[in-house]
C-alpha cells in the first residue's frame, strides 16, 4: 500500500464518476491539485496586482518580480517579437512551478509527474510553434531542417535527424519535465520507507538524504518549470527567428 | 568496526529496497490510462481559465503598475532635476546678490571717504586760505607800522629836538629846518644800518 513508492502516483476519483458520452472525465485528485495551483497563481498574483503603489509590498513585489523574470526570460531567449506570446509562457511557467511546488507538500499530488499531463501541454506547444512558424514563414519554415555551411553529401543525413529531432521536442519536453518529478518524489517516497524500516536506531541516515532531497527536489520543481519555459521559448524563437 | 557497520547498512538497505519493491504491482500509475481523458479534460479547462484570467485581468494590470511606476520615477527624477536646476539658479542669484551688495557696500564706504575727504580737504584750504588772508594782513599792518615808524619816529625826533633846542637855547627854531635835518640824520643813519 503506502510502502510502495508509486502508490502516490495514483489517480483516483473525487465524488461522484461524470460521463462525457462514453468518456469518463471525472474530477480526480489530479484535477483538484491542478485547480488548487491554479487558484493559487491567480490569487496571489491579483493580490498582488491590485494595489498600485510605489513601493511595492510583498505580494506585489512577488508578482512584479515574476512579471519581469518571464518576461526578461522571453526577450533574452526569444527576442521581441515574442512579445504577444509572453502571457501564454507566464501562465505556463507558473501553472507549472505551482503543480511542482504543491508536489512537494507531503501527501499532495504532484500533477506534473503524469505523462499524459506534461505531454499534453508539450504537444500544444509542438503545435502552436509549427503553426506560428508556417504563418510567419509559409514554406521557408522546412528551412529549419536543412542547416546552412553543411557539405551536400551529408545534407540528406542532416535533414533526416533535424526532422527526427523537430519530431521528438515535444517527446523531449514532456518526458524531461515528468521523469524529473516523478524520479525526485520517488526517491523521496523510497529514502523515507528507509527512514520507517530501519527504525530509530539506522533510520538517521536516509533521514538526512530525505531532509536533503527535499532541498534538491524544491530546486528541482523550480528548475524544470524554468527548463520548460526556456525551451517553450527557443521553440518559439526558432518559429519566429528563422536562421539556423 | 567500521567496516562492520558500513557492511551492515548495506544490508540493511538491500533488505528494505527488497521488502519495498516486493510490495509493487502493476508498475506506474502513469502509463494507466483509465483517468487520461479526465486529466487532459481538466487540464484544458484550469490551464485555460489561469491562461485567460491572467491574460485579460491580472497581467495587463502588473504591466500597468510597472509602466506607471517607471514613469513615475522617471517624472519624479524630472521633477528632481528641474528643482535642482532651480535651487542652483537660487544660489547663483543669491551669490550675485551678495557680491553686488558687497560692491555696493565697497562704492559706499569709497563714496563715503571721497566725501570726507573732500571735505577735509575743502576745510583745509578755506582754512589756509583764511591763515594766508590774516598773514598777509598782519604782514601788512606790519610793514605798514615798519613804514609809518619812520616818520612817525621822525616827527618825534623832530619835535622832541625842537622842544630840547628851545629848553637849551630859549627860542624858537624852524620845525621844518628841523624836520629836514632829521631827515637827513635819519636817511644817513639807514645808510649806515645798510651798510
Amino acid at each position: 500500500m503506502a510502502s510502495n513508492p508509486m502508490y502516490q502516483f495514483n489517480v483516483y476519483r473525487i465524488g461522484p464518476e461524470i460521463k462525457l458520452g462514453a468518456v469518463d472525465i471525472s474530477f480526480t485528485n489530479a484535477s483538484l491539485f491542478m485547480v488548487i495551483s491554479s487558484l493559487a497563481i491567480l490569487i496571489i498574483f491579483n493580490l498582488g496586482a491590485k494595489k498600485k503603489t510605489l513601493i511595492p509590498d510583498k505580494l506585489q513585489l512577488l508578482s512584479e518580480l515574476s512579471y519581469s523574470f518571464v518576461a526578461k526570460m522571453i526577450s533574452d531567449t526569444a527576442g521581441s517579437k515574442a512579445k504577444p506570446y509572453f502571457s501564454f509562457i507566464f501562465s505556463l511557467f507558473m501553472f507549472v512551478l505551482f503543480c511542482n511546488m504543491f508536489g512537494m507538500i507531503p501527501y499532495a499530488f504532484t500533477v506534473t509527474s503524469h505523462i499524459i499531463v506534461t505531454f499534453v501541454l508539450a504537444a500544444f506547444i509542438f503545435i502552436g510553434v509549427t503553426i506560428i512558424g508556417f504563418m510567419k514563414h509559409g514554406l521557408g519554415y522546412l528551412k529549419l531542417f536543412v542547416p546552412s555551411g553543411v557539405p551536400m553529401v551529408l545534407l540528406p543525413l542532416i535533414v533526416v535527424i533535424e526532422i527526427i529531432s523537430y519530431l521528438s521536442r515535444p517527446i523531449s519536453l514532456s518526458v524531461r519535465l515528468f521523469a524529473n518529478m516523478m524520479a525526485g518524489h520517488t526517491m523521496m517516497k523510497v529514502f523515507g520507507g528507509f527512514v520507517i524500516s530501519l527504525g530509530i536506531v539506522g533510520g538517521w541516515l536516509p533521514l538526512s538524504f530525505s531532509v536533503a532531497l527535499t532541498g534538491l527536489e524544491i530546486l528541482v520543481a523550480f528548475l524544470q518549470a524554468y527548463v520548460f519555459a526556456i525551451l517553450t521559448c527557443i521553440y518559439l524563437n526558432d518559429a519566429l527567428n528563422l536562421h539556423h | 568496526m567500521l567496516k562492520k557497520i558500513v557492511i551492515l547498512l548495506f544490508v540493511t538497505c538491500f533488505a528494505c529496497f527488497n521488502t519495498v519493491f516486493s510490495a509493487e504491482s502493476g508498475g506506474m500509475p502513469q502509463l494507466n490510462p483509465e483517468f487520461w481523458v479526465s486529466q487532459i479534460f481538466w487540464l484544458i479547462i484550469t490551464f485555460g481559465i489561469l491562461f485567460i484570467v491572467l491574460t485579460k485581468v491580472i497581467l495587463p494590470k502588473i504591466s500597468d503598475n510597472l509602466e506607471t511606476r517607471k514613469s513615475q520615477i522617471l517624472e519624479n527624477i524630472e521633477t528632481a532635476d528641474k528643482q535642482k536646476e532651480e535651487s542652483q539658479k537660487k544660489i547663483d542669484e543669491y551669490e550675485k546678490i551678495i557680491l553686488d551688495s558687497k560692491l555696493k557696500a565697497k562704492s559706499y564706504f569709497n563714496e563715503a571717504r571721497e566725501k570726507i575727504l573732500d571735505d577735509i580737504n575743502k576745510k583745509r584750504a578755506s582754512l589756509e586760505k583764511d591763515l594766508d588772508e590774516e598773514i598777509s594782513e598782519v604782514e601788512k599792518e606790519l610793514s605798514d607800522l615798519k613804514n609809518k615808524s619812520g616818520e612817525k619816529i621822525n616827527k618825534i625826533a623832530a619835535e622832541t629836538s625842537a622842544e630840547l633846542i628851545k629848553e637849551i637855547i630859549g627860542e624858537e627854531v624852524n620845525s621844518s629846518s628841523i624836520a629836514a635835518i632829521v631827515e637827513d640824520q635819519s636817511k644817513i643813519n639807514k645808510e649806515r644800518k645798510d651798510v
